[in-house]
């Protein structure tokens, strides 16, 4: 049963990916802009559970809540330092910012711990469960969990709570918020943390799953995870998901056909195709909640 | 114009300081790197023999290149309390290459011109010591490199040989053959797959040369795939060479990425016997594969801490009580180059370029830590290899293959 096999494979990767296009699609859908230091909040998460799992003794769960709530604060920070003051400038100008905060993020980093790779302690259990011939380890389905856990709690936010709301309202048309009542800073500030959190999580989750972390491990998969929120729609929340999923199960589906080093490569041919064919996305026609 | 002036001023300024600083550097690199038993005046009398060590001691690789000069320095040690060669002491030299090609050049020329060394212990890294095998051509001095493994480095590619190059490691081709041989004699391995780093010169050195050998010997290639460094997720090619059905699969790469395709492995249900050479060799290998996982897992490597052999056992020994540590393959590479060069110079009977040159390469069955070896036409080493097993995480010593 190879096939079911890669899919499993394929569906392990891309819900990585979809965790962290989860961030960079809500801040799209709230201020148009695409933070290129998400996938270094990303990295900041995996270390910071890291760190606690190994320097504190934690499990995998307080680990991973208090990288989330770490992770929410510096991107709440990150973006009252680096992107409010820019929030009417070009988006060149704010696009170029993000760059400069992914780069200053990444060699912080290096300059207080190095740039060698760390291993993650293993803190889940980790067993190989044979169903119809495919092997899953017990690990990938409780991080496959604890990734729909995450996403309903996020769709749970966007459309049930009043931050949702305000969130929904902003992204529509922020001018007409504020007229409103709804202070939009605050709303902002509240999507980079939840975005910032999820990344924070995904840190944590890749580190478990694939035990090797360092201080640019966030520049590819955050590139991936840009490519996963165009291909859904950039901006919208169910399009990131599948993006995401689709992603990986592509990029498994390239190396299982025997083109391993084509993978990457199909990852940015199909964010050229798409761009070219159809640059709203997969879920791009119902784009009217972007949060 | 006028702040086009001052612009000007400024940046020849700051090429002035920064030529100036580069010039103290040198010299202090320089000062620090001689060492402490006698000066350039004394050195010239006929009652030393002068060793120079070009290696590195800071910079990206600084860790190979340290574990060489420790280990060069306690064999310097250990000659000079038997009595020296013929009852001269040997001096080394060791001047700090920064882990830069240019640098090391530097340092070749220094050590060649002014500090008029008989031989040199030649950089850590195959490209630095490429960068001074001209040198050492040009000054007829010998070098003499511990561990630089790439075949250019003392062939080049027109078939022609760097006279004065020489090397106390094997080559890395020789590693694919002897993992080929290892997996079709020792376990009776017939169809074998290949997973290979694409992206390092390395890896695909070792996966042709094993891949000749494994159909020299019978054997079959059933699949041969590749990834390159930095990936993380191996799971979809791991899972194709399963169902390619691969009694055992050659892995040549660098440990951070062999770690995760190791555990990822495992996870898939693949039991075969993996393997890969001295890439593999680092404590973080076992860090990120798990202990568990590497059972089954072999290498090729230079030497063994772990080997029986008495000679081996008592340099660990004397290494462990001086370092209160256990020597590793680098150590010993170093400390083996010093005595390479020791009885090349006794049989020469004379530190002239030219005849320690011939007497190096005439080298037959010298008895060293890291095995007996007699050179070849092209200035390698003729050596076993031997091949350490992880059991629960710790390197075991398994067998010694002949090439």
């Amino acid at each position: 049963m190879e096939w079911l096999q890669q899919l499993v494979n394929g569906i392990s990767l891309g819900s990585i990916y979809a965790l962290i296009a989860l961030g960079y699609t809500m801040v799209y859908g709230i201020i148009k802009l695409i933070n290129f230091a998400h996938g270094d909040v990303f990295m900041l998460g995996a270390f910071i559970g890291f760190y606690a799992i190994a320097r504190w003794d934690m499990g995998f769960f307080p680990a991973l809540i208090i990288s989330m709530v770490v992770c929410a604060i510096l991107g709440v920070i990150i973006e009252r330092v680096a992107y409010k003051r820019l929030r009417n400038a070009t988006r060149i100008a704010a696009l170029i910012t993000a760059i400069g905060v992914s780069l200053l993020i990444e060699y912080t980093v290096i300059f207080f711990r190095g740039a060698s790779p760390e291993a993650y302690p293993g803190v889940l259990p980790n067993k190989s469960i044979s169903i119809l011939g495919a092997n899953i380890s017990t690990q990938s389905i409780f991080i496959l969990g604890v990734t729909v856990v995450l996403m309903i709690l996020l769709q749970f936010i966007v459309h049930k709570t009043k931050i949702g709301k305000a969130m929904r309202a902003v992204s529509h048309d922020a001018d007409a918020a504020r007229l409103m009542g709804i202070n939009v800073d605050n709303t902002i500030s509240a999507t980079f943390a939840i975005g910032s959190a999820l990344a924070g999580a995904a840190g944590v989750i890749f580190g478990v799953y694939y035990t090797k972390i360092d201080p640019l491990m966030g520049v590819l998969p955050g590139l991936k995870a840009f490519v996963a929120a165009v291909l859904g729609g950039i901006g919208s929340i169910p399009g990131a998901m599948v993006g995401g999923l689709v992603l990986g199960v592509v990029e498994t589906v390239v190396s299982a056909l025997g083109y391993s080093l084509w993978r990457d490569a199909a990852a940015f041919v199909i964010l050229i195709l798409i761009l070219i064919l159809k640059p709203s996305g997969i879920f791009g026609k119902n784009a009217r909640e972007k949060v | 114009m006028a702040q086009k002036g001052s612009l000007k001023r400024f940046s020849s300024i700051f090429l002035a300081s920064s030529l100036i600083l580069g010039a103290l550097a040198g010299c202090s690199s320089s000062e620090g790197g001689t060492s402490e038993s006698g000066g350039a005046s004394e050195g010239d009398s006929s009652e030393v023999i002068k060793i120079g060590a070009n290696l590195e001691l800071s910079g990206a690789v600084a860790s190979y290149g340290s574990s060489i000069a420790t280990g060069a320095e306690l064999a310097v040690e250990d000659i000079n309390a038997a009595g020296g060669i013929d009852g001269k002491k040997i001096e080394l030299i060791k001047v700090d290459n920064k882990s830069e090609n240019s640098e090391a050049t530097a340092a070749a020329i220094k050590l060649a011109t002014q500090d008029k060394v008989a031989a040199m212990i030649g950089p850590a890294t195959s490209g630095n010591m490429l960068a001074t095998v001209q040198i050492s051509n040009d000054n007829k001095i010998p070098v003499v490199g511990a561990a630089a493994t790439a075949p250019n480095v003392t062939e080049n590619e027109d078939g022609s040989i760097n006279e004065y190059a020489f090397r106390t490691c094997f080559i890395d081709p020789f590693q694919g053959i002897v993992a080929a041989n290892f997996a079709t004699g020792e376990l009776g391995a017939k169809n074998v797959a290949i997973y290979a780093d694409n992206s390092s010169d390395y890896a695909k050195g070792l996966a042709a040369s094993f891949k000749e050998q494994i159909e020299a010997n019978g054997g079959k290639v059933v699949a041969e795939e590749a990834y390159v460094a930095k990936d993380t997720d191996f799971k979809s090619t791991l899972t194709r060479l399963k169902s390619a059905g691969a009694e055992f699969i050659f892995i040549p790469g660098y440990y951070e990425e062999v770690g995760l395709i190791v555990k990822q492995a495992r996870e898939l249900g693949i039991d075969v016997p993996l393997m890969g050479a001295d890439g593999w060799d680092s404590p973080t290998l076992i860090e990120l594969a798990g202990a568990e996982a590497l059972n089954n897992t072999f290498i090729t490597n230079h030497y063994s801490s772990n080997d029986p052999d008495e000679k081996i056992q008592s340099f660990v020994e004397a290494f462990k009580a001086k370092h209160n540590e256990a020597p590793n393959a680098f150590h010993a590479l170093g400390y083996d180059t010093v005595f390479y060069i020791k009885d090349a110079i006794e049989r020469a009977g004379s530190t002239d370029g030219e005849a320690i040159q011939k007497a190096l390469a005439e080298t037959k069955d010298l008895n060293l830590i890291t095995g007996t070896f007699s050179v070849d036409e092209k200035h390698n080493p003729v050596k076993t290899a031997t091949v350490l097993e992880f059991v629960d995480g710790n390197q075991t010593f398994n067998s010694k293959v002949n090439p």
